[in-house]
């Protein structure tokens, strides 16, 4: 049986669909099987992302229904052979499916993979429980700044609620140069507040967009500094204890960073 | 006095530190799931019983939700703070 991790925020806009891209690029890249379960239903992202967009036929909510048999929903990647996506469906609405439908259907993709990665939608209505049913493993994205980290706490609150202890945190899209003058939270800051592990640290990069345009998420590139952090978080996933001191000491930028962000030597 | 401040550690100007001390603030009320109006109805009640043997100053009456440090393990946890400026006491009880 693999694991099923939900990519949760509560507000809409964080990185979530980026970071559920990167980590399971990533995972497959370390040799797993992964499958990228997109339960934003009614504004599909991940195949745009993933640059699998002209590939659909059918959908997660085809599946559910029944119209199709769950591998004809699998999209293979255009570049790595262990990796797929099962997209959403873009004309219909979360009440499409229901929780109990999505246990099964990520049940049963655990069967075939190592990972199931869900793409969760923003909020905390029907698509938020339809896409944490079947995990057993949750992460927390949010941004530095206090909507995003309020909404995180209550993810985290619900998360729990429904038995997904543990959730981890991403925290995404830190300028260093802001950190610095103290006019963005540090990681410090955040995980006090928060109050839960955390997971990893991503900059705000250019590169995110470039990758984005591409359709080829940024940890295949070894330029994106974001690319770096999403690489670390894979290890961390992995169970590798991956120190944020050293992320990437030939670059020099990590170092920076984790001065910057105030990082304790564990 | 303002209990608040004697919450807050420190004064700073930094962005972040102004945004630390609301979301702190902030996520005592959600966590505690406490309604302003569940706050007010509390606040009338206790106004209630402390008029029967104080006069105070009802405008000055404040009851807030806030954060404190718990002695034994240096943890933040929510507190209720009320501040009830007194007028006099009220002669006929004792
Ligand atoms: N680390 C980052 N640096 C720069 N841009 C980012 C970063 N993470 C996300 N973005 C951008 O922010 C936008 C929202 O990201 P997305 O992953 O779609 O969020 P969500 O799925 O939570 O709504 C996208 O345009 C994405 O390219
Ligand atoms: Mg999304």
């Amino acid at each position: 049986m693999g694991e099923v991790i939900v990519i949760t925020s509560g507000k809409g806009g964080v990185g979530k669909t980026t970071t559920a891209a990167n980590i399971g690029t990533g995972l497959a890249l370390e040799g797993k099987s992964v499958v990228l379960l997109d339960a934003d239903i009614g504004l599909r992202n991940l195949d745009v992302v993933m640059g699998l967009e002209n590939r659909i036929v059918y959908d997660l909510v085809d599946v559910v229904e029944g119209i199709c048999r769950m591998k004809q929903a699998l999209i293979k990647d255009k570049r790595y052979t262990n990796l797929y996506l099962m997209p959403a469906a873009q004309t219909k609405d979360k009440n499409a499916v229901n929780p109990e439908q999505m246990l099964k259907l990520t049940k049963d993709l655990a069967e075939e993979f190592d990972y199931v990665l869900v793409d969760c939608p923003a909020g905390i209505e029907q698509g938020f429980k339809n896409a944490i049913a079947g995990a057993n493993r949750s992460i927390v994205v949010t941004t530095p700044e206090v909507s995003a980290v309020r909404d995180a706490d209550r993810i985290v609150g619900l998360l729990e609620a429904h038995g997904l202890r543990n959730p981890q945190l991403i925290i995404n899209r830190v300028k260093i140069d802001m950190v610095r003058r103290g006019d963005m939270m540090n990681i410090d800051d955040m995980v006090d507040i928060l109050a839960i592990d955390l997971l990893g640290v991503i900059p705000d990069d250019e590169y995110i967009v470039i990758s984005t345009n591409r359709g080829e998420p940024a940890i295949s590139d070894s330029k994106s500094l974001a690319g770096q952090a999403y690489k670390n978080i894979v290890k961390r996933i992995l169970g590798e204890n991956v120190p944020f001191m050293n992320l990437d000491p030939e670059e020099g930028f990590m170092a920076k960073l984790a001065k910057a962000f105030g990082f304790r030597r564990k | 006095m303002d209990l608040f401040r004697l919450f807050n550690r420190g004064e700073s100007s930094n962005s972040k530190d102004i945004a630390k001390e609301r979301l702190q603030l902030l996520l005592i009320h959600d966590r505690a799931n406490v309604s302003p109006q569940f706050l007010e109805m509390i606040k009338s009640e206790i106004m209630d019983v402390i008029t029967d043997y104080i006069e105070i100053d009802e405008d000055g009456f404040e009851f807030k939700l806030t954060r404190t440090k718990r002695e034994s393990d240096n943890s933040t946890i929510p507190a209720l703070v009320a501040n009830i400026p007194i007028k006099k006491m009220k002669e006929n009880i004792r």
